[in-house]
């Protein structure tokens, strides 16, 4: 059984169908890249399979289960983790205080405990700082040290997306939602991400699907490229195998052209 | 849809699917419980008889007359939140100062013998007294309130509103103390006439007519004129109107003044209807008039008026109506409880307004 | 950093005053003097002046001169400063330019209160501006006129005003050190004028308390209520002197560096002792403060607790509640029902065991106003919580409610908190009641503040939506903020219930929720220390000074207008204005990532220098 499986997926934005019958799989330990032109339904359908969007029509199972309904928060709690296209970050918490933030769901001290700083409570807020740090130490030395007390808006772009990625990752998903986690970086940090995102799959076995733009790096991340155009899946495959798909050159040269 | 057949790992406990639905649960009970409580007070009331049909038409034309003012009041507030999404707080004190105005000018007035031979004359001047004053106010605050605010987060231009509020209302007490002013009797509104069974006050019916006339004429200045077009532009997006090269700030501060000169107008009408004003009185209209624009819709100039007009009435006829049957004692004191319930019911269960145009672009 | 880095067109969006200056902004110093003109013709119109005329602050100077004479020296100060430049530019030297700067504002303001002086003296206005009085110019004092006559009078004006706006803009003549020492020794000058009632009685209730021979100093300071000219030296001397030592280029360690040098025994002792000093010296506060100042802190510990309460709504969830004042309420009330022998319950307990029931009763009625509002955004959210404050505050007045609230003659009889046998009767034991509720709101706040509910609050008023995607449940984090809020200000109510004897509902109107928020705001959002401060500077000051009473929430709405137009940013911090100010932060980024490329590697232990990130 699939990790995550979407059946007849469907959303509409005031007569805009963005999202169109879709069906799609992820396996568990998969890298997933979706691909499509601008407005072709890759974020919206990020945001139904965390439910920040409501379902119109159709089916999202993790392990089988329906999610379709449930408080965003709660996805989040049953494995499903995110970044946002336009990293959005808590800009005035410190770089550690926004990974602390994605522990929420997997600790659970209430605020009497936290009063009485109760010895759970405090090893339960140890754990919670160590697994931050863990998260951020993922991009080596980047956001740890110093940086680690610095509010989120002071760093660098490339560093704030990387400080999202790692507050995905701090929740223990099984399934994380990277949205064009490589926008605005330089190839050679771009080349770094991709490294660590195949590290990434290969530590922890999390399935990644990630929203991507720049062919090269879909074509050396992903074992398997889907391909969106209108809200409807056009392609399924191997990056090999969707690149040759006659609708997918159509699509993308059809109206690229004039665009790009 | 909702099957959940999970067991979710961590602490996600069936408690958590449950909020929603608590959430949810209690905000029907309070839906249901107001509409009991609102047809339960009308059914005993009308049965019991207690007032006449003339007195519930009284009730019906003061309201009517009440609601206008609260209309044009409502119409800064919604013209405002059009093009700037956010609500100006202190707009309740500019119709205050419009009132104010009103009395003083009025009040040297009908020291004049224009007061009596020429009474209409002499409301005309006060009026265009009260509407130049309230827009100098209103701009005044916009280009030292709110200007520099534009672009931050729409709770930054509130506080400054709630400040400038309280500001301008304790400005007014120390400069012309805190006593209440009385406006002087005009003796050619003095009086009613019969209408179709209604007996109106000549008073209700200027107050009426006036602020009809100044909402045909705002209609016409927003859709018919080069200024009101650019208002509606901007309203719509502020940048693509600055790139069609629209004057922004200035368009913004035009719809500050014809805000502003509306709760003027609004001001004296008000000071005719009630006769006092106090430096404290543009307070609860100032809520009130926010309620009308909710009601009618924020952002929608004919929502605002039909809003105003709605609230004046359930003012005006739900102690009476609701109140009174369900037997509590001296209900018409606890009118501005009336308004402020409608206020919160309104925002709770119905914040797109009766005619929620805009709202689905406003979320976030 | 050369010149050329920044584009021109960033240039010129940033304004003219970023810009190097060529001259003296003779416009600017223009408008400032007409604002100052304005400002001063306004406290004296609205009776400001006269109302403070009655307390001398530093000798034969009365407050409400000090006061003009601030908004002269303000506005002058301002009005000389250079302008700003931006990075990279070198500022102008200063110059003879901060001194016309200066005298042109002063002038400027000198003359429009000169024509206003001419006016009010030529035309009676009494009639519309009440507080226009004829001893303003015309008779006996001359408040205005400073006893003269008319035409020597407005001479005086023009030329004080003239010469205190060049003497201010001077001052940027003396380098930042000594210019900040001057500064420093005018702000406590008239700091120790202000207070003085306070600072006398401080002095001497050490002598009766510690008998420490403190009394006489104060003879030294003050003569008749009022700094005597040795006060002004020895206080102006004291903070100069302090003020250059703490900016001497040596900077010696500071004292919290030092303390963690120390060995873990040695600085726990450390610890130990402060505290000590600090309860010892708490302890005593109230005898030495005598009953009056007791009581003025007891107002202020009371708004304390209610503004520690708000500021877990507003500043730490992000939920502005205007109707914060009914929480007080719901807790005065329930208390005043269960304690008072006379209330409609006739219980008459004590006050412990009200407690629980307060803490019942306003989790409650957070739940009710919380519950409704949990969709709701921000503005909306005030207005209707305003509107919830409303509903509370005449329901306790209503008729209908009478027999169990008591109507306007509300509820009497309100007995005292009792410890043991002990009761605590009058401001000075009551301070102990008070203090210890304060201490136990500071600390529950700071508890959660660093927490798991307090990053959820956080994270959800920065982004709401995203706080949610990581995993906040926004139910339960508002619900919460509003429940924990709640029973503070329930606290806040119980005590000022027993406090007063006795509850009137018009003593919980909007204006207290106002009050509350402009102590956080002011104070800073989301900061303990700064709430504190502010609660004993805005509600506490005017207590004091009562003259200042009338015009408190003219002040007020000012402060709240100030802080917003100039310091947004310490108020909720959310998300989009980040992406607002994204596009700034790309091209800055580009720059960074430039810059940053060699240390790329190493940047690990380092702090960068930062200034280019901030701001």
């Amino acid at each position: 059984m699939a990790l995550l499986g979407i059946r007849g997926l469907t959303k509409d934005f005031g007569g805009i169908r963005a999202v169109n019958g879709l069906d799609l799989d992820v396996d568990a330990g998969q890298i997933i890249s979706v691909i499509g032109p601008n407005g072709a339904g890759k974020t919206t359908l990020f945001n139904l399979i965390t439910g920040m969007a409501p379902v119109d029509a159709g089916e999202i199972a993790l392990d089988g289960h329906d999610i379709v309904g449930l408080r965003p928060s709660q996805i989040l709690g049953l494995g499903i983790a995110r970044t946002f296209q336009n990293v959005r970050l808590f800009p005035e918490m410190t770089v550690r205080e926004n990974v602390m933030v994605a522990r929420h769901c997997r600790t659970r001290s209430g605020m009497l405990t936290a009063i009485l700083r109760l010895p759970s409570f405090r090893r339960e807020e140890a754990q919670t700082r160590r697994r931050a740090e863990d998260a951020l130490a993922f991009f080596g030395a980047r956001l740890v040290g110093w940086r680690l007390e610095t509010p989120a808006r002071s760093l660098s772009y490339a560093n704030r997306r990387r400080l999202e990625i790692a507050r995905a990752i701090a929740s223990d998903p099984r399934l994380l939602l990277l949205d064009e986690p490589t926008a605005g970086m330089n190839p050679q940090e771009t080349q770094e991400l991709t490294g660590l995102i195949h590290k990434l799959r290969d530590r922890t076995g999390i399935a990644i699907v990630l929203i991507e733009h720049d062919m090269r790096v879909v074509k050396g991340i992903s074992e398997r490229v889907v391909v969106l155009d209108y809200g409807q899946k056009i392609a399924d495959g191997t990056y090999r195998e969707v690149a040759g798909n006659e609708r997918v050159i159509e699509a993308y040269l059809g109206r690229r052209a004039t665009q790009a | 849809m909702a099957q959940n057949s999970l067991t979710p790992k961590g602490p996600l406990a069936t408690k958590r699917a449950l909020q929603l639905p608590l959430v949810d649960g209690f905000l029907w009970l309070v839906r249901i419980a107001a509409i009991a409580v609102i047809l339960v007070g009308a059914y005993n009331s009308l049965i019991s008889m207690r007032l006449s049909g003339q007195q519930w038409r009284d009730l019906v034309v003061f309201g009517l007359a009440q609601g206008s003012v609260y209309a044009l009041i409502a119409l800064g507030y919604t013209m405002v939140y059009g093009v700037l999404r956010f609500i100006n707080f202190a707009h309740g004190e500019v119709f205050m100062i419009g009132a104010m105005t009103g009395f003083f000018v009025s009040d040297a007035l009908a020291r004049t013998p224009l007061w009596l031979t020429q009474p209409f004359l002499a409301l005309l001047i006060v009026l265009i007294c009260c509407m130049t004053v309230s827009a100098l106010v209103a701009l005044l605050l916009e280009r030292v309130a709110y200007r520099p605010l534009r672009g931050l987060p729409r709770l930054v231009p509130f506080i400054t509103a709630i400040g400038a509020s309280f500001f301008l209302q304790y400005a007014i007490a120390g400069l012309f103390g805190v006593g209440v002013k009385s406006y002087p009797g005009v003796p050619a509104l003095s009086g009613s006439f019969t209408f179709l069974g209604f007996r109106i006050l000549k008073v209700h019916l200027l107050v009426i007519v006036v602020a009809v006339v100044m909402m045909a004429g705002l209609y016409l200045y927003i859709e018919k004129t080069k200024a009101g077009r650019a208002m509606r532009a901007v309203a719509e997006d502020q940048e693509t109107a600055r790139l069609m090269g629209i004057d922004v700030d200035q368009t913004i501060a035009r719809v500050f003044a014809v805000g502003g000169a509306l709760a003027g107008a609004a001001g004296l009408l008000f000071g005719l209807v009630f006769g006092n004003v106090n430096f404290f009185s543009g307070f609860l209209p100032g809520i009130k008039a926010f309620t009308a624009a909710v009601l009618g819709g924020i952002g929608n100039p004919i929502g605002a008026m039909l809003g105003g007009l709605t609230l004046g009435s359930v003012e005006s006829l739900g102690p009476s109506l609701v109140l009174v049957g369900l037997d509590i004692p001296s209900a018409h004191q606890l009118k501005d409880v009336v308004a402020f319930a409608a206020l919160v019911l309104v925002l709770i269960f119905r914040p797109t307004g009766i005619l929620g145009e805009r709202v689905s672009e406003e979320r976030g | 950093m050369a010149e050329q880095a920044i584009p021109a067109e960033v240039l010129e969006a940033a304004g003219p005053t970023l810009l190097p200056a060529r001259g003296v902004d003779l416009r600017r110093s223009a408008r400032l003097g007409l604002t100052a003109g304005g400002v001063a013709v306004f406290v004296s119109a609205n009776g400001m002046v006269e109302a403070f005329s009655k307390r001398d602050i530093v000798g034969p100077i009365s407050l409400g001169y000090a006061m003009l004479l601030g908004v002269a020296l303000g506005f002058g100060y301002l009005a000389g400063r250079p302008p700003q430049v931006l990075q990279g530019f070198a500022a102008p030297r200063p110059g003879w330019r901060n001194l016309v700067g200066g005298l042109l504002a002063g002038a400027v303001a000198g003359a429009v209160m000169a024509v206003f002086l001419v006016l009010i003296a030529t035309f009676e206005v009494r009639r519309i501006f009440l507080n226009i009085g004829p001893e303003l110019v015309r008779e006996a004092p001359r408040l205005l006129t400073v006893g003269q006559d008319l035409g020597p009078g407005l001479a005086l004006i023009f030329g004080l005003a003239t010469a205190l706006g060049g003497l201010a803009g001077t001052l940027h003549l003396l380098r930042e050190r000594w210019r900040r020492a001057v500064l420093a020794a005018v702000l406590w000058v008239v700091l120790f004028g202000l207070l003085a009632s306070v600072v006398i009685q401080v002095l001497r209730g050490i002598q009766t308390q510690l008998r420490l021979w403190t009394a006489p100093i104060a003879d030294v300071l003050y003569a008749g209520g009022a700094l005597s000219v040795a006060g002004v030296a020895l206080v102006a001397a004291a903070a100069f002197g302090a003020s250059l030592l703490r900016t001497s280029g040596r900077r010696r360690r500071p004292l919290r560096r030092r303390l963690d040098q120390l060995p873990d025994t040695s600085r726990r002792l450390v610890r130990v002792a402060v505290l000590a000093v600090l309860l010892l010296g708490l302890g005593l506060l109230p005898q030495i403060l005598g009953s009056f100042l007791s009581e003025v802190l007891n107002i202020a510990g009371i708004f304390l607790l209610m503004a520690l309460g708000l500021n877990i709504v507003v500043g730490f969830a992000g939920l502005l509640d205007l109707g914060y004042v009914a929480f007080f309420a719901v807790g005065a009330y329930t208390t005043a029902l269960l304690i008072s022998p006379q209330s409609s319950l006739g219980l008459g307990w004590v006050f412990w065991a009200a407690v629980p029931f307060v803490i019942l009763a306003s989790a409650v009625a957070g739940l009710m106003v919380g519950t409704p509002v949990l969709r709701m955004r921000g503005d909306y959210l005030a207005i209707v919580t305003l509107g919830f404050g409303e509903i509370a505050r005449l329901l306790f007045l209503s008729d209908w409610l009478k027999p169990v609230f008591g109507g306007a003659q509300g509820i009497i009889r309100i007995r005292d908190i009792t410890i043991g046998p002990v009761e605590l009767r009058g401001p000075q034991a009551f301070f102990y009641a008070i203090f210890l509720f304060v201490l136990l709101a500071t600390y529950i706040t700071y508890a959660l503040q660093d927490s798991r509910i307090g990053r959820a609050w956080a994270a959800m008023r920065e982004d709401e939506s995203v706080a949610e995607a990581m995993g906040v449940n926004i139910v339960v984090a508002k619900l919460s903020a509003f429940v924990v809020g709640a029973m503070l200000a329930g606290f806040g109510g119980a005590l000022f219930a027993t406090k007063i004897g006795s509850i009137f509902p018009h003593s919980f109107n909007v204006i207290v929720s106002i009050t509350v928020l402009v102590v956080i705001i002011v104070g800073g959002m989301a900061s303990v220390p700064g709430v504190v401060v502010g609660a004993l500077v805005l509600v506490g000051l005017p207590e004091l000074l009562r003259e200042f009473e009338e015009y408190r929430f003219l002040l007020y709405g000012a402060l709240l207008i100030f802080m917003m137009v100039n310091r947004p940013e310490g108020f909720i911090p959310s998300g989009r204005r980040a992406q607002e100010l994204h596009e700034e932060d790309m091209a800055q980024d580009a720059w960074l990532r430039e810059r940053a490329a060699d240390e790329r590697e190493a940047d690990v232990t380092a702090p960068a220098p930062r200034k280019a990130g901030e701001g």
